[in-house]
């Protein structure tokens, strides 16, 4: 009899350590002499190096060295391509990666294009100021239609367009099936994911020991052993002199399986050409620009259905942001146009995406990976079909669901792991009536929402479906070894970023041995225990890393079997584990049989042979490599309240049920879920990355990238529905990404059934109140990406007088807040010098440049002025026209655009429309004043 | 987000810490530094750089809470977590619209360093602290070189980030007096922010006074996060006084406030439109539950 531990709620053994400040993370890591490490990078997005001048840093006391692409030599190398396309056939696809450091274009804000070295950060940051490095800005792709219009500016010139790659997937025949439809609804739909916001950052720290002649790297990566592998092969070294130590880890959510990221080829590339540590960590600062993302989609799709709601088919067209290179392949939009088909049968489907090359940071998964674009299209499309039927929501879904005699279902359409998704099991019906049940669906509707609207309050539910591809190839390997001491140790592959491997994986191994929780240790992302692996991510560490450990158990069990056969001699099969023991069965008592430990012992001897055919010890290592993945589902619903006159939502229930298989441990699960909803809470209606025309992006520091905190997010009641995988002995399915895939789909759904008598549409995900204030005036948004301002301004003085003095640099210069001199540089250009701060923001000199154009005395001209300085660059574009007022006065129209670059655009940008507004009224009170002193 | 150098002066009273900025006065490099949360974040972005600063946190005759004659008087490095929980200010006749709008600022971690002065020296638009006062019609004590002098709230605030201190960094805020409440008088505040905690989107603070007859006979509406600093909205004042402040009057008054005080900005997170629809919203839930108030026995 083995002990129950599968399926168990047991307290996480990590814990402690975490929450003690026991745990070693990378910035953890101090060493003697240690060096520390700051970048350089891009405020322009999109911009030509033209030239770069270190020589002031180099010379600042306290910095060791300045490296530029020019200094890498060799070394300096385009990353390596992840994850190549998938076998579809007409795909077309143009690699491009990312590079160590900018050698001739900045392509994305943050790219970086230099890296100092010194004693301190503090030293390090100081020496960024005195790199001189001129940028020639060039115009910027952000928009994902506008990038593939004629004549839209080039990410990588090389390419005839911005189109990244193009990739078309079908079953069936939509235009048939669509022929024959009682109902097509059809919408734009558009979808935008965020950062990943670990708590920890990114952080890399080296050290080269020229003694042993090994390089050890601590890396926050999700995949320590490629890693190593690449590390090796960039420096010429064996993978056996290359250690890379992945510690705890402060989440992943997908970034940090990301490689080679710049930072992680530079900082061990520094520490042995300059023979001592360098440690480099990432700031939050840093984290918005030089951290992968995820980010929009702008799908157009359309659905097929029969007066009963019949799912005839489906049709979706979309575009895809890349970034700025697309490294980690078509990962992303692969899993948006698999995953879109969720439970339900859809004979017919027709899908196609571009991905778009954007100067903007890199794509790659951050948890969901692109399913909950597809979720969100699909659940969306329902809920319109359902409301042209006047068919109930539930039902329109319950009446589409695979049925359970259809497992293994194929899906037809090729997944991230470059094969179709074919269904292992599932039993999706009975998941959507709990789920239902749990928030009181019915009920809900029948009674509490019409009493709520009576009294004029405005609450409404939403329950969608999906399902989740997860446990992926191609193998994870796991060593377990019982110790002399009795302790049984289990080395894996995969590092972890709080997933609760060290408790989920003794679980597994421990029911196996029959040892309890307490002897068994964990160890997982050190190379120099496990190198062979690939890492954490997809929702794959339990089932294929979990699997791998349950494998290299199973045959260490029967490794115990043969030796205590020998030593009790006693036929195996008349053997079992127990408490750590192995002894006959039957036998009571707790000295009964012999200890692990003894026996592991025994099993090693110091005197006599080990048999031909037999291995020393009690260890043995297996390896699991699934030909495909298991597939996930569950159903989500939520209640919300809205207050219509401000827009604000507040979410008050959230119910999960949930099918990942067997669990391991139902605590853990709970927990993925739980911050998985908060993700996707966030998703829905808080965090959104906004970039302006010119790729910056405006609110690069939480406190405009809003996360969702305690007070947003609901305690979500969670119940678990287990439907085993046949794929794997345990029963597994993944959960990491599960919580966050279809939580905009349920809030769009939520709210818009609270907002019922506005007869509103969310089709777009993240709303904010913002946008849902433009939906319940049924505005246009209004396009703030830019400052405008606007106005007019009556001077005291005749038309051509004014006119003339307007182009007087001394009194142009007036105009000029903080002017501190401006020179006429040529006919209608004038370069000077300006002084300003605002607030907390020390007065600080920008150089500033004026240019003059379309002039038509005395009746309009255009003005360019361009500033730039320590805390980001700005630009503005003005129109002025002049025109008779009465009483020989001149009255001045003016509209200007400003835009502004640098940190200040990354952090002040709820202060730019009022700071632009008083700089230019103290332009023109200060333009008045100096024309009549001269009129 | 390591701050650039900067020297680093711990005085022990107001006189010596105005003579460290008086020695440094000029080009605003020398900066008093009271809770930090927000300097300092300005400091790691290199945003703020200043050459000198002058920390505050060790004189203790700026901090403290008492009441007197002419009001509540608070020193200007009381933390705001103090304000918060203090009775003295919960008081009905303390200063009630001060203890209701306290946990709107921020989280529990900043007020417990961020100080009452320092914000209000600060001037942040989109501060509660400087609303309030304004709505209170609270009266400031700063100390120079040359002496003290006394700023009523309505007067300090003077544009975005902008105060009647001495503009060369000379003059230090050191005491805020609250008048105490009138008779038949109600307060009340609210805002919307993203998530609690946030900078609002907007906000309305509130003293509202009525006469025997049940007119309103004095309304002070400051808003806040809609302009460059607080905004005293004389316009939705004037729709009230002297009138019966029914459902229609009220809503007169907000419509008012957020037509007519106010020219809001835009940002990433809500729209002048989307901030004056607030304004009207929240003018209206404010005079609402502050007429109630005042309606309410002592």
């Amino acid at each position: 009899m083995t002990l129950p531990l599968v399926g168990e709620r047991v307290l996480r053994r990590e814990d402690a350590r975490l929450l003690t400040g026991r745990a070693l993370f990378v910035d953890d890591v101090q060493l003697n002499g240690m060096l520390h490490v700051a970048f350089l990078r891009s405020q322009h997005a999109h911009a030509r190096l033209v030239g770069i001048d270190a020589t002031a840093a180099r010379r600042r006391p306290g910095v060791v060295a300045v490296y530029t692409a020019a200094d890498l030599g060799d070394y300096w190398q385009p990353g390596p391509l992840l994850v190549p396309p998938p076998p579809i056939p007409g795909l077309v696809f143009h690699p491009r990666t990312q590079v160590p450091l900018v050698k001739d274009k900045v392509r994305h804000l943050g790219e970086p294009i230099a890296m100092v070295v010194a004693d301190s950060r503090y030293v390090a940051e100081d020496a960024l100021d005195d790199i001189v490095v001129d940028l020639e800005p060039l115009g910027a792709v952000v928009d994902l239609e506008a990038a593939l219009a004629k004549g839209a500016p080039l990410v990588h010139e090389q390419l005839a367009s911005n189109l990244a790659a193009h990739v078309v997937q079908k079953k069936g025949d939509y235009q048939a099936a669509k022929a024959k439809a009682h109902v097509v609804v059809s919408r734009r739909f558009l979808y935008d994911r965020g950062i990943s916001a670990a708590i920890e950052n990114r952080a890399v720290a080296a050290q080269w020991d020229a003694r042993a002649e090994e390089l050890t790297v601590w890396d926050t990566t999700q995949a320590p052993i490629p890693i190593r592998n690449g590390l090796a092969r960039m420096l010429g070294l064996l993978e056996s002199q290359v250690r890379v130590i992945a510690p705890f880890v402060g989440g992943g959510f997908g970034p940090k399986i990301m490689m080679f990221y710049p930072e992680e080829v530079l900082v061990p590339w520094a520490a042995r050409r300059l023979g001592r540590p360098v440690k480099w960590t990432e700031d939050r600062q840093e984290n918005f620009t030089a951290t992968t993302q995820e980010r929009g989609q702008v799908h157009d799709a359309e659905l097929a259905v029969d007066e009963h709601g019949t799912i005839l088919g489906v049709k979706d067209v979309f575009l895809h942001d890349s970034g700025a290179y697309d490294s980690y392949g078509l990962t992303v939009p692969i899993n948006t146009q698999c995953t879109l088909l969720g439970p339900y049968a859809v004979p017919n489907y027709y899908t196609e995406f571009t991905a778009v090359f954007t100067n903007k940071t890199l794509v790659t998964p951050v948890r969901g990976a692109g399913r909950q674009h597809g979720v969100f299209v699909m659940e969306r499309l329902l809920d319109f079909a359902a409301r042209e039927l006047k068919l109930d929501r539930v039902e329109i879904r319950r009446r589409n669901y695979l049925r359970p005699g259809q497992f293994p279902f194929d899906n037809e359409i090729i997944f991230q792991d470059s094969a179709p998704l074919v269904y292992d099991s599932g039993d999706y019906a009975p998941a959507l009536a709990q789920a239902a049940e749990m928030i009181g669906y019915e009920r809900f509707l029948r009674e509490e929402q019409p009493r709520l609207r009576v009294a004029g309050r405005h609450v409404g539910i939403g329950i969608v479906s999906y399902i989740e591809g997860t446990g992926i190839g191609p193998y994870e390997g796991a060593r377990v070894t019982v110790e002399p001491g009795g302790q049984v140790r289990v080395a894996t592959g995969v590092g972890t970023q709080g997933q609760g491997h060290f408790t989920a994986f003794a679980q597994i191994v421990g029911e196996v041995l029959g040892v309890p929780m307490e002897r068994i240790n964990v160890v997982t992302g050190d190379t120099r225990e496990f190198h062979w692996g690939t890492g954490t991510f997809a929702s794959r560490g339990a089932v294929v890393a979990g699997t791998a450990c349950h494998a290299a158990a199973v045959a260490v069990r029967e490794k115990i079997f043969d030796v205590a056969s020998r030593v009790l001699d006693t036929p195996k099969d008349r053997l079992e584990l127990v408490g750590g023991r192995v002894k006959k069965k039957g036998d009571a008592g707790s000295g009964a049989g012999i200890e692990l430990g003894a026996l592991a012992a025994r099993a090693n001897p110091l005197r006599g042979a080990v048999r031909p055919g037999s291995e020393p010890g009690l260890e043995a290592t297996a390896y699991y490599g699934p030909d495909r993945g298991s597939t996930a589902s569950g159903v989500h619903a939520m209640i919300v309240e809205v207050d219509p006159e401000t827009a604000m939502v507040q979410i008050q229930r959230y119910v999960v049920v949930h099918d990942c298989g067997r669990l391991i441990n139902p605590m853990i699960v709970e927990g993925q879920i739980q911050g998985g909803v908060a993700h996707g809470i966030g998703n829905a209606f808080y965090e959104q990355l906004i970039y302006d025309d010119t790729g910056q992006l405006q609110n690069a520091s939480f406190m405009d990238y809003l996360l969702p905190t305690a007070t947003d997010v609901p305690r979500v009641e969670i119940a678990h529905r287990e439907t085993p995988s046949p794929l794997n002995p345990i029963g597994l399915k993944g959960v990491g990404e599960a919580g966050c895939i279809p939580t905009g789909a349920a809030f769009a759904q939520a709210v818009e059934d609270a907002l019922a008598d506005y007869r509103l549409e969310i089709t777009e995900i993240p709303l904010s109140p913002d946008k849902l204030f433009d939906l319940l005036k049924k505005t246009r948004p209004a396009k703030r990406n830019l400052v405008v301002i606007e106005g007019s301004f009556v001077f005291q003085g005749p038309r051509p007088a004014v006119y003339a003095l307007l182009q007087d640099p001394d009194v142009l210069g007036k105009s000029l807040p903080g002017a501190m001199r401006l020179d006429r540089t040529g006919d209608g250009r004038y370069d000077g010098l300006m002084k300003v701060g605002i607030g907390p923001v020390t007065a600080a000199e920008f150089s500033v440049s004026v240019t003059l154009s379309d002039r038509e005395p005395p009746a309009r001209y255009g003005m360019v002025v361009e500033g730039k300085g320590p805390f980001g660059f700005t630009r503005g574009t003005a129109q002025v026209a002049l025109a008779d007022a009465p009483g020989g006065a001149t009255e001045m129209t003016y509209r200007a655009e400003v835009q502004v670059g640098g940190t200040i655009a990354g952090v002040g940008q709820r202060l730019l429309d009022s700071v632009a507004k008083r700089m230019t009224k103290q332009g023109l009170e200060a333009l008045n004043t100096a024309l009549t002193a001269r009129l | 987000m390591k701050p650039a150098p900067f020297a680093y002066h711990q005085p022990a009273s107001v006189e010596e810490a105005l003579a460290l900025l008086a020695a440094h006065k000029g080009g605003g490099e020398a900066k008093p530094l009271a809770g930090g949360q927000s300097l300092i974040p300005a400091m790691n972005f290199r945003l703020a750089r200043p050459a000198v600063l002058v920390d505050l946190n060790r004189i203790a005759e700026l901090s403290g809470i008492r009441d007197a004659a002419d009001g509540l008087h608070i020193g200007a490095m009381t933390r705001q977590r103090a304000v918060e929980r203090d009775p003295l200010v919960a008081r009905r006749d303390g200063a009630p619209l001060l203890a209701e709008a306290m946990p709107f600022i921020a989280h529990p971690q900043i007020r417990n360093r961020g100080t009452i002065g320092g914000s209000l020296a600060h001037a942040d638009p989109a501060a509660e602290l400087p609303a309030v006062m304004v709505a209170l019609d609270a009266r400031f004590q700063v100390r120079g070189a040359r002496g003290s002098r006394w700023i009523a709230a309505g007067e300090f605030f003077t544009g975005l980030f902008v105060t009647a201190l001495d503009p060369s960094g000379g003059e230090l805020l050191v005491e805020i007096v609250i008048p105490h409440p009138a008779a038949r008088s109600g307060w009340a505040f609210a805002e919307v922010a993203r998530r609690h905690g946030d900078y609002a989107l907007a906000g309305v603070a509130a003293v509202v006074a009525l006469d025997d007859a049940g007119r309103c006979r004095e309304a002070r509406i400051a808003l806040l996060s809609v302009g460059d600093g607080p905004v005293l909205a004389k316009r939705a004042a004037k729709a009230i006084l002297g009138e019966q402040p029914t459902p229609e009057a009220i809503r007169e008054a907000a419509d008012a406030a957020a037509a007519k005080d106010i020219d809001p900005p835009g940002d990433i997170h809500a729209s002048p439109a989307y901030r004056r629809q607030l304004v009207a919203v929240l003018v209206r839930r404010v005079l609402e539950q502050a007429v109630e108030r005042a309606g309410t026995e002592m």
